[in-house]
């Protein structure tokens, strides 16, 4: 967007995440008080509220810019209420609220991030294809178009080395190559928007935020493969990203970047939006093209592999978001430049979402080959109450943990992999010494054993029993010989599995029994959580010579299990205590003991 | 033809097939409960597991194209290891009634169980249950032996093109049920029935009429119409209790509702055995020579009387072609009318 020098630019964060936070009621505020304050008359200045995507920092949502003459001031944690003063202060007396602008943190946080994909995020107008354009938006695809053959777009793509987003990391650019090559005609393009591990969101992210992008990278990865048909495989649960994109994809059309003769160049690509239900298998690619054919969405076995025999038994390129949203940035600045990101075999950046026990959980993108030092500590901002990392989950649910020992380890394709891990769709859950493994493994087993399509055996019962064996141990009905067990059958389950979702579902549990051994063992053997989260594990006692008798606990307690007079010591009924941890929590002398 | 070599053994195969079909057609033994040839490959049940030298993880057999120097290996300890585990695994989750199922002895996974020697089992926990039953006349469904081999759900949709059942529900809770888990409301051809490797789907009209022990077969061809399927019996004590039909047959196995279900008039005691003549007002058993005079004498006697337009003569679809054939150049020829018709026009 062009902005008039002494103009006035108000942009929300209206990402998922600022939307929850209430930026909508921040917009219209800044309207409302731009009325009636007269800004316009009195100011005589141009004066417009953005909506703008996300820009990962969602732990500070609503974030606000406010650009008067050029200057950008951010602010964090902006509710509708803070908008007269702001309106009042900042913008008619031109005095900034310094109590409300973003702090160090905040630009701790982007420092180490390399912004590719998520450059135009939080910038640019999701829903004015113009705002795109003006920062260079569908230049690459006019490049394209005009200047390179669609083999030449191929040979780009790899000497870029883009590797898929979406988890295998397989080269973009070879398989658009096989693609191109395969026999068989009409070839279709399928951008896979159905971002299912739990707590990623960065495909969501670059939808509800930059369209266009993704839009800009299927028709040139149409122009490549020779897609005259494209689809975008989005979940249901994605509402404000599909109307985004149907708004995004209507004014690609009229702009005449997409549908018949694009460009004028004789190029036909249009798109079309399938809803998916939210299965998480569907994001499997063979799954997703029996969910597009109108099947139930189950996984068949490869090869032959989509680019050969994909949607209708025709060739068809699976690409993910982000993959595809790196396409125009590489267009145009060019491959060497997409390549000087990254390792040597990982090339370019990578969004991770950033969560769990670390202090600033948001949106990251990275160079590929960064530490996992630098973005737990320097991005995030270390552990949250300064406790100690314990491992960081990457990968999702299809992943595995990295642990504490091996916080410096190069956050690449090849590094996580030969530590157990994957970068997967970059997911990135962090742990602390409050959290038990056993635990974890059970929890991302809870999912991928649910969202199992229940094809195939392994991944049907054998899911199901590792999660029952896992319960037990955490139930503290665990046996001798269980360990073993979930071990065999962890690898009997990934060896004999159909698709990834199966193969990779024990990847929780191996990679936890590989560096956390003891703590299952302990569970078992010595009927105890050494991170005291199994409630079954748990006894709360008192320490008589800590208790001042405040009575505090006994009055906490739900269960009534507390009994003591006042100003003696107090004692724990164990056979009532529910273990909610209630007195634990309230103790201000810690003389409840929990263990 | 490709050349490649399973267990060791050096075999020509034709180009295109899988490495299941190709093992059979040189008679090595994959087990499988997923796979029909007549069915399209699925990949379901993974029994079929092999190594293939150069490859990472085992593929299945079933839908594993063969090429051209494929080193397979269809057992080692490893997959017998995996194959085991599965069925271990099938086992944990049904009811392993075996005592006083219907399928007993003529069951797929029975037989696995058997093969693989498995007395203790591993794994145990949840089992699928499930209280109703399904009301149709014909079809019994007991969800809980559904090993999910999904062939019930192939055959209906690639066979039959009724599509009357799918896999509802995902992972443990998947069940292949007709649309809302209303009873089944279909053709009732039964082909499902007779893919089925279990216990999941039986005629009703069979249970608890015979053991597999007690069953005699007899090879037939079905009496229902002009097709003349081949059909099998299944004889106990002297009562047809099932019929089944052999893949290897001219109509491939598949049978219709009638051919399958329609046995019943079999053992009717209201079932004609004899030609009937009506005497004095009442229907006399009379030997086919009499009878066939009989019905010769009287459209004689008609046709010299009234004329042969007196006469029509309507045929049933329960006669061949050449017999229809037969009986029209009957009807013109010899009766001398064009008054002869079909059951099929009504």
């Amino acid at each position: 967007m062009a902005m008039q020098e002494g103009s006035i630019v108000v942009k929300v964060c209206m990402g998922t995440g600022g939307i929850a936070a209430g930026g909508a009621a921040v917009v219209s505020a800044f309207r409302e008080e731009f009325e009636s304050a007269g800004v316009r008359a009195s100011v005589e200045k141009n004066c417009s509220v953005h909506n703008v995507g996300c820009r990962g920092f969602c732990a500070r949502d609503v974030l606000v810019d406010v650009i008067v003459g050029g200057e950008k001031t951010t602010y964090e944690y902006i509710k509708s209420d803070m908008v007269p003063r702001i309106v009042e202060e900042h913008i008619l007396q031109g005095r900034p609220i310094e109590e409300w602008v973003v702090k160090e943190d905040y630009h701790t946080f982007h420092e180490k991030q390399v912004k590719v994909v998520l450059s135009d995020c939080g910038e640019v107008d999701p829903e004015d294809i113009e705002s795109y354009v003006g920062r260079g938006g569908y230049s690459a695809l006019e490049k394209v178009l005009a200047t390179m053959t669609p083999e030449e777009t191929i040979g780009l793509i790899k000497d870029s080395g883009l590797r898929g987003r979406g988890g295998a990391g397989f080269p973009a650019g070879l398989k658009w190559e096989f693609a191109r090559k395969a026999a068989g005609e009409p070839k279709y393009l399928i951008c896979n928007a159905d971002e299912g591990d739990p707590g990623a969101f960065m495909d969501r992210s670059i939808i509800e935020g930059n369209p266009h992008s993704v839009i800009e990278g299927m028709v040139i990865g149409a122009y490549a493969i020779g897609a005259r048909k494209g689809y975008v495989y989005i979940r249901a649960e994605y509402p404000l990203a599909v109307e985004r994109l149907q708004i995004a994809l209507d004014q690609a059309r009229r702009r005449r970047v997409l549908g018949d003769d694009i460009g004028g160049r004789g190029f036909d690509f249009d798109i079309r939006i399938k809803l998916g239900a939210g299965a998480f298998v569907c994001g499997e690619e063979t799954a997703l093209i029996a969910s597009i054919e109108g099947n139930r969405g189950m996984p068949r076995a490869k090869p032959p592999f989509p680019a050969q025999k994909g949607l209708w038994g025709k060739p068809t390129v699976i690409n993910n978001v982000e993959t595809l949203a790196n396409v125009p940035y590489i267009v145009r600045n060019g491959a060497g430049w997409f390549a000087q990101f990254g390792t040597e075999k990982s090339k370019g950046t990578k969004v991770f979402a950033l969560t769990g026990k670390v202090k600033n959980s948001g949106l990251i993108e990275v160079p590929l080959g960064i530490s996992l030092r630098e973005i737990i500590y320097d991005i995030g901002g270390g552990i949250e109450g300064g406790r100690r990392l314990k491992a960081v989950q990457t990968g999702g649910p299809s992943g595995g943990c990295i642990t504490n020992e091996m916080i410096d380890i190069a956050v690449d394709y090849e590094s996580l992999a030969k530590a157990g891990s994957i970068v997967g769709s970059g997911g990135m859950v962090v742990m602390d010494e409050t959290d038990c493994m056993v635990n974890i493994a059970k929890y991302f087993l809870e999912f991928t054993q649910a969202e199992s399509c229940g094809k195939c055996v392994p991944c049907r019962i054998g899911t199901k029993r590792l999660l029952e064996i896992l319960q037990r141990i955490t139930d503290g009905r665990g046996r001798p010989g269980d360990v073993e067990l979930l071990e065999k059958l962890s690898n009997d389950v990934r060896s004999a599995s159909l698709c990834g979702l199966g193969q990779t579902a024990p990847n929780p549990v191996l990679s936890t029994l590989r560096y956390f051994r003891n703590e299952y063992e302990a569970h078992i053997h010595e009927k105890r959580c050494p991170a005291g989260v199994c409630k079954n594990l748990l006894t709360y006692s008192i320490l008589e010579e800590f208790c001042k008798g405040c009575t505090m606990c006994a009055r906490v307690c739900p269960a009534g299990a507390i009994v003591g007079e006042k100003k003696k010591p107090h004692k724990i009924i164990e056979e009532i205590c529910v273990k909610c941890g209630a007195c634990f929590e309230i103790c201000k002398f810690k003389a409840v003991k929990k263990g | 033809m490709v050349s490649i070599t399973i267990d060791g053994r050096r075999v020509k195969v034709r180009e295109g097939a899988t490495i299941l079909q190709a093992s059979r057609e040189n008679d090595i033994y994959i087990p499988t409960l997923c796979d029909d040839p007549r069915l399209e490959p699925y990949g379901g049940c993974r029994l079929c597991l092999v190594q293939i030298k150069g490859m990472a993880r085992p593929v299945t057999a079933c839908t594993t194209p063969v090429s051209e120097g494929m080193i397979v290996e269809t057992t080692n300890d490893e997959i017998e290891d995996l194959r085991r585990t599965i069925v271990e695994l099938l086992l944990s989750d049904h009811p392993n009634d075996c005592m006083v199922c219907e399928k007993a002895g003529d069951c797929t996974l029975q037989e696995l169980a058997y093969f693989y020697n498995i007395r203790k089992n591993r794994f145990y926990g949840e089992r699928r249950q499930y209280a109703e039953r399904d009301g149709n006349p014909f079809i019994e469904r007991d969800m809980e032996k559904c090993i999910l081999c999904g062939k019930c759900v192939r055959v209906c949709s690639e066979v039959q093109g009724v599509s009357a059942i799918e896999i509802a529900y995902r992972g443990f809770s998947a069940k292949v049920c007709p649309p809302f888990e209303k009873d089944l409301d279909c053709e009732f051809c039964g082909q499902c029935v007779s893919v089925c490797p279990t216990g999941a789907l039986m005629g009703k009209l069979s249970m608890g009429k015979g053991r597999q022990k007690d069953i005699e077969k007899v090879e037939s061809v079905c009496p229902y119409c002009g097709c003349g399927c081949n059909i099998t019996l299944h004889v106990a004590r002297n009562e047809v209790i099932r019929v089944s039909s052999r893949p290897d047959s001219l109509n491939e196995g598949w049978l219709c509702v009638k051919g399958r279900f329609g046995f019943k008039f079999n053992s009717s005691p209201d079932r004609l055995k004899h030609p009937l003549i009506k005497r004095n007002g009442r229907f006399e058993e009379a030997s086919w020579d009499e009878a066939l005079d009989y019905v010769a004498q009287r459209l004689g006697e008609i046709k010299d009387r009234y004329g042969a337009d007196a006469i029509a003569g309507l045929s049933s679809a329960r006669c061949t072609n050449e017999e229809n054939y037969l009986f029209q150049k009957f009807m013109r020829a010899a009766v001398g009318t064009n008054n002869v018709d079909h059951c099929a026009r009504y």
